[in-house]
């Protein structure tokens, strides 16, 4: 089960709108043993795209050194207020979460 | 120096302090860290915590089948804006003083149907990576939206300044195979651990940047901690015998410190190192 | 491995009629994008730069890395990346002493600014460099950060 992604979008100055997206993940690294001496398997957030209507306005590509519970902040030009920016992520172990926010 | 020398042997987190060279280096040092913090500051992984904690405070749950929209935290029923800053205090239904926590629990006890036993037996996620509990999600909600509410924990009822004065004398009671009390650490300027200061809690501003500042989601733990989760491992630390959940001495502790942080400006969940 | 390429290829029919829907626009192409196992998997920097179809990283100026210089805790460090090259296609993120060297890529499409940020762990005080593919060519900005408490396990 996956928690909801937290995704704020906000037109700024000059068209541009700026998405910061906080997203609910262990980021296990697959390095971290566990109190029996067991190597926790690697599961982490593999690949994010988010989207503004039709296109995609970012692809990133994320490895386990990412931090848990991940944070990531881009913009892009071309939204307006109202819009709705998708940010859909799947992990290693086939797990996938979409959410959506509308731009303020 | 001799002063930090002596807390980092105690409390047995003698990590050795390589930038702590010189007056200047380690001024250098804590303004970079501050850096650090405040970058930290902008996406506070505990707002996933708020959004569940939101999501369940307003599901019908329990034996009940009923919400808490209808929990009095203090402020009324359904009231949930700024009771944080204002909490612990008196509450004429169950004639003690209790903190946000407490009250919390009770409500799930009143409202939902839920025994007290089943919400006590494990309020926090203590395993790394195991997903937070409900009572975290909850308490991050609620405390949530204090944000900016002016601390005022009232001492108008004499059940509230006795809560203050056990508290007090908590405070300052030395013991533990360290022989050492909260006031040890806590009541003079510049100790830390780590690199953390140590608040003073006989200074205001430290007081309130400790008070409202609790719970923090802990990088170190990729977790949101509560207040009482905080206590609960201050006594740990101490060497302290366990700080029971929701006991009345953990409430008390909570009620000196929020009536030293009086004034400050709520700002939980923050985030922490 | 790919379990979502795996699913899509199932049920998505024919391979020229994804083309078809990727090229009209119609479905995120991300959908079809590969996780780089290979630039994941690499060591240092070149072997990133190679994974990721390159032959080197030029030094560039033109690259800002924000981060702090001391991080108190590893296991979250922020980092932020933007670049006044033209024509940025994509911007990783590197982290020099970790086990392996890459933690995260960005690919920019046109219209998105060459400025993202994440936060990364670091097991210990490293070089972080930041990789922006641009016109086809690599370049890359370098600065250290130093961990007073490491990202892997304290």
């Amino acid at each position: 089960m996956s928690d909801p992604m937290r995704i704020r979008a906000q037109l700024k100055d000059g068209g541009v709108t700026e998405v910061r997206v906080l997203m609910a993940h262990i980021m296990e690294t697959g390095l971290r043993k566990d109190a029996s001496g067991a190597t926790v398997p690697a599961h982490f957030i593999q690949s994010i795209t988010a989207t503004h209507g039709s296109k995609t306005v970012l692809n990133a590509q994320f490895g386990p050194a990412v931090s848990q519970n991940p944070v990531m902040n881009f913009s892009f030009k071309g939204g307006a207020k109202g819009d709705k920016v998708t940010v859909s992520w799947t992990d290693n172990k086939g797990a996938k979460r979409s959410d959506e926010a509308t731009i303020a | 120096m001799k002063q930090r020398r002596w807390i980092s042997t105690v409390t047995a987190l003698s990590v050795s302090i390589p930038f702590a060279l010189s007056v200047s280096a380690q001024q250098d040092t804590q303004k970079e860290i501050e850096r650090y913090r405040q970058l930290l500051a902008d996406g506070n992984p505990a707002e996933l915590l708020e959004m569940r904690g939101e999501e369940l405070w307003k599901q019908k749950r329990g034996p009940k089948n009923a919400t808490l929209e209808a929990c009095d935290l203090g402020l009324g029923a359904g009231k949930i804006g700024g009771v944080n800053a204002v909490l612990p205090r008196y509450f004429a239904d169950v004639d003690r003083v209790m903190d946000l926590e407490s009250r919390i629990v009770h409500c799930q006890v009143t409202l939902q149907g839920f025994t007290q036993a089943e919400l006590t037996k494990r309020p926090y996620s203590l395993t790394v990576g195991e997903r937070q509990t409900d009572h975290e999600a909850l308490t991050a909600y609620v405390v949530g939206q204090s944000r900016g509410a002016a601390v005022n924990v009232p001492q108008a009822h004499a059940k509230e300044r006795e809560s203050f004065a056990r508290g007090e004398k908590m405070f300052y009671y030395k013991g533990g195979p360290y022989d050492f009390a909260c006031a040890t650490c806590h009541s003079v300027d510049g100790q830390r651990i780590r690199l953390q200061d140590l608040p003073n809690f006989q200074k205001a501003d430290n007081a309130q940047r400790a008070f409202t500042t609790w719970p923090a989601y802990r990088v170190s733990q990729g977790a949101m901690r509560t207040m009482q989760w905080r206590l609960y491992d201050c006594f740990r630390q101490q060497r302290f015998p366990e700080l029971a959940f929701l006991s009345q001495a953990s409430i008390d502790l909570i009620t000196y410190m929020g009536v030293k942080a009086k004034d400050g400006k709520m700002d939980s969940p923050a985030i922490k190192r | 491995m790919n379990l979502q390429r795996r699913t899509t290829l199932k049920t998505g029919g024919s391979l020229a009629l994804i083309a078809a829907a990727v090229s009209a626009g119609v479905l995120p192409t991300s959908a079809f994008a590969q996780w780089n196992k290979n630039a994941f998997d690499a060591k240092n920097l070149n072997d990133v730069v190679k994974a990721m179809g390159g032959a080197t990283a030029e030094k560039s100026n033109d690259i800002a890395i924000t981060a702090p210089d001391i991080a108190e805790n590893g296991a979250v460090v922020p980092i932020a990346v933007a670049s006044k090259l033209a024509n940025v296609e994509s911007i990783a993120i590197l982290v020099e002493k970790n086990p392996n060297s890459l933690a995260a890529t960005f690919d920019i499409p046109a219209g998105t600014e060459p400025n993202v940020g994440t936060r990364v762990k670091m097991g210990q005080s490293s070089n972080v460099h930041a990789v922006v593919k641009a016109g086809g060519k690599y370049y890359v900005a370098t600065k250290e950060v130093k961990v007073t408490l490491g990202g892997c396990g304290g």
